[in-house]
């Protein structure tokens, strides 16, 4: 038997975007199979095992409670268990779903007078860690593969790897890019967790917070920018909820 | 006659997504034969109400990472038409070559990665590292090379970033231009010899026909994926996408979460095969040499299993014209446009033809330009009565093999359609029980 530690990947409802980062790593994923023992990912090959596992990767959010049966049966049987993507980290976009009051009205959105069928049950989104514990946490949306990269290269050393803890502006900084606010656009750059390389900014469009918060916001900070460039706190509110963040960015 | 098949494949793999497959025969007789889609809904036309309409893309991109460049584009294609945009010529060749860098990617990542394993038999494409070292690279090299073109243009992968209503946020270099198209020129030679490669393996599928509706887009000045009007097979005048609804016809079945489709006949399929049965003649002369040598003939090819040959075709398609389309993108001088944009009350549906097959978007705006209302139609949902429709062919011609071939060749079946279940759910496992 081999001494690589065994890994698995698993779904759930999300759109199996970052999971494609990691079959986009292409050749790198050849290598990376030489530190790894992969042992189930059902989106590329068939067989799967009731064993244990040394790391579970999960992949999006809770939504349903078989999901969550699923995922304790996972969680027992992992020694290491990694929430990656942001639908896995808090939800993600999938928790717009939960600004409707009842979920009756959003079944009734979609599926109109066949709601009421038991299969389509659905209950307001969940990530990961409101289901069972949560040991890393691999942000974005999609995620960055690079920083997948490097959080498994660390992990098969034994390492517990961190995540960058400065917001998406010293990123776009360091890339000399033009301060979108001084462009008329409003950004979540100053809140956002850094990491992506300021991607959307680099490509001229705002940060969304995809990544979620640092863990500390500078809000005052936050504030005098959105006082000097004349934008309310509303106006940040709107869309810093895209990606299931909602921190209080009160003075 | 006391055959018995019990066959329950919950969660088949290699498929984007959570499908069953659930056969039950007792006695000769076939008790229950269903293609299942469990997948978690995720209730995307709720998401967007209440958003505005420039965050649209943003949100209906995450329906799915595969196809997220097809849906942006029919996103942004519903709100300009809801807000009455036009985009210019610059616009549109760069949605056109996003998409088709799309496309090579997703049927390059279908064919190599998901059903290529099938017909070496064996469970991935990890194996063939080792056994067919030359062949996993040239698969890799090409899936790089679409990636790359979708990270140029799109600004990302997946979840493009720089396509926006009425305009590009960033624009792409001449030199980055120039060397996407040395590469896209290579790809040329690399995708005869892959197309040889799948040649070789293709008496590996199972011999089925079933004929059916084709449904897909048709443009006249060109194989549709970007634009076009809606036919099918069965019908002798085109629809326009706007009357979507009376086309797709969508309803809830107890056994998917996933909407099902018919429309003249009792399902109908959508994805490559159908473009490639409605629109061949307007391939070019190198996607139709391929579509020949791999035993397409110019008119409508009934196996579903049909669908991977017609996906490797339309990947030369979609090199050669990403290679066109780069072209004429030199030959201008490139501008940042900045779109004039009325927010208005209105309503508008854009359609697309995407690697699963033809894909619409329908929003309806207030006057502020929030989303009031949305629905999207998923190719993959159209799918899968055609696949259930399949199954219940297939099974009663195939019950003499044994149970493990069966199963084999119903796993095959789905995974021919390339079905992107996260998607139809916005859903694949097979089940059989004797």
């Amino acid at each position: 038997m081999s001494d690589k530690p065994k890994v698995a990947f698993f779904d759930f409802a999300c759109c199996e975007g970052c999971q494609l980062q990691v079959a986009n790593l292409e050749e790198d994923i050849i290598k990376l199979l030489d530190l790894v023992d992969l042992v189930e990912f059902r989106e590329v090959m068939t067989g799967s095992t009731s064993e244990t596992y040394d790391i579970a990767f999960i992949e999006g959010s809770i939504t349903r409670k078989s999901d969550e049966k699923r995922l304790k049966d996972i969680r027992e049987r992992s020694k290491l268990l990694v929430a990656y993507g942001q639908c896995a980290v808090n939800g993600g976009i999938n928790r717009l779903k939960n600004i409707w009051h009842s979920m009756d009205d959003v079944k009734k959105c979609v599926y109109g007078d066949d709601s009421y069928m038991p299969h389509l049950d659905t209950y307001p989104t969940k990530g990961v860690d409101e289901v069972v514990k949560v040991d890393l946490y691999i942000p974005g949306c999609p995620i960055n593969r690079d920083e997948f990269l490097r959080m498994v290269k660390e992990l098969s050393l034994g390492k517990i790897p961190r995540l960058p803890n400065h917001p998406v502006c010293v990123e776009c900084k360091l890339k000399e890019n033009i301060c979108l606010f001084d462009k008329g656009v409003i950004c979540l750059g100053p809140l956002a967790r850094a990491g992506c390389g300021a991607i959307c900014p680099s490509n001229g469009s705002p940060c969304e917070a995809c990544r979620g918060t640092v863990d500390n916001p500078n809000k005052n900070a936050m504030h005098e920018i959105l006082d000097k460039y004349n934008y309310t706190v509303e106006e940040i509110k709107r869309t810093i909820n895209l990606f299931g963040v909602n921190p209080e960015v009160k003075k | 006659m006391s055959k018995e098949v019990k066959i329950n494949v919950r969660h088949l793999t290699r498929v984007e997504g959570h499908g069953n497959i659930v056969v039950d025969v007792k006695d000769g007789n076939i008790e229950k034969l269903e293609w299942q889609v469990p997948e978690a809904p995720r209730f995307f036309e709720t998401m967007v109400v209440g958003r505005a309409y420039s965050e649209l893309a943003t949100i209906t991109s995450r329906i799915c990472g595969i196809c997220s460049i097809g849906h942006t584009c029919a996103s942004l294609k519903a709100t300009e038409a809801a807000l009455g945009i036009n985009i210019s010529e610059q616009t549109r060749v760069l949605r056109e070559l996003l998409l088709h860098g799309e496309t090579l990617q997703s049927h390059i990542l279908h064919v190599c990665y998901l059903v290529l394993p099938d017909l070496f038999k064996v469970n991935s494409v990890i194996p063939l590292i080792a056994s067919h070292p030359d062949a996993v690279l040239l698969v890799t090299k090409l899936h790089r090379l679409s990636n790359e073109l979708c990270d140029v243009i799109g600004g990302r992968t997946t979840h493009p970033i720089r396509a926006k209503v009425g305009h590009f946020t960033m624009l792409p270099t001449w030199q980055e231009l120039e060397e996407l198209k040395r590469r896209l020129e290579e790809a040329k030679g690399d995708l005869l010899k892959l197309a040889e490669i799948f040649k070789s393996v293709s008496g590996g599928f199972p011999d089925f026909n079933r004929e059916t509706e084709y449904l897909s887009l048709t443009y006249d000045e060109e194989y549709a994926f970007y634009d076009g009007q809606v036919t099918t097979t069965d019908i002798d005048k085109n629809i326009s996408p706007d009357e979507y609804k009376g086309v797709v016809n969508e309803f809830v079945v107890p056994q998917s979460t996933a909407k099902y489709g018919k429309f003249n006949r009792a399902s109908f399929m959508v994805g490559a095969l159908a473009r490639y049965n409605n629109n061949h003649s307007q391939l070019t002369p190198l996607s139709q040499q391929i579509a020949e040598m791999l035993g397409l003939k110019p008119g409508i090819n009934i196996s579903p299993y049909q669908n991977n040959a017609a996906q490797v075709v339309e990947c030369v398609f979609a090199v050669e014209r990403s290679i066109s389309h780069i072209e004429w993108l030199l030959g201008q001088e490139l501008k940042m446009e900045k779109p004039d944009i009325e927010v208005k009350n209105g309503q508008g549906v854009g359609a697309v033809e995407v690697p699963r097959g033809i894909l619409f978007h329908d929003y309806s705006y207030n006057d502020d330009g929030i989303c009031v209302a949305a629905n999207c139609v998923i190719p993959t949902n159209l799918n899968h009565n055609n696949i259930q429709m399949d199954f219940e062919k297939m099974v009663p011609e195939m019950l003499s093999l044994p149970e493990k071939d069966l199963q084999f060749n119903l796993e095959m079946l789905v995974r021919a359609y390339d079905p992107c279940i996260s998607c139809s759910t916005h859903f694949l496992n097979v089940e059989f029980k004797k």
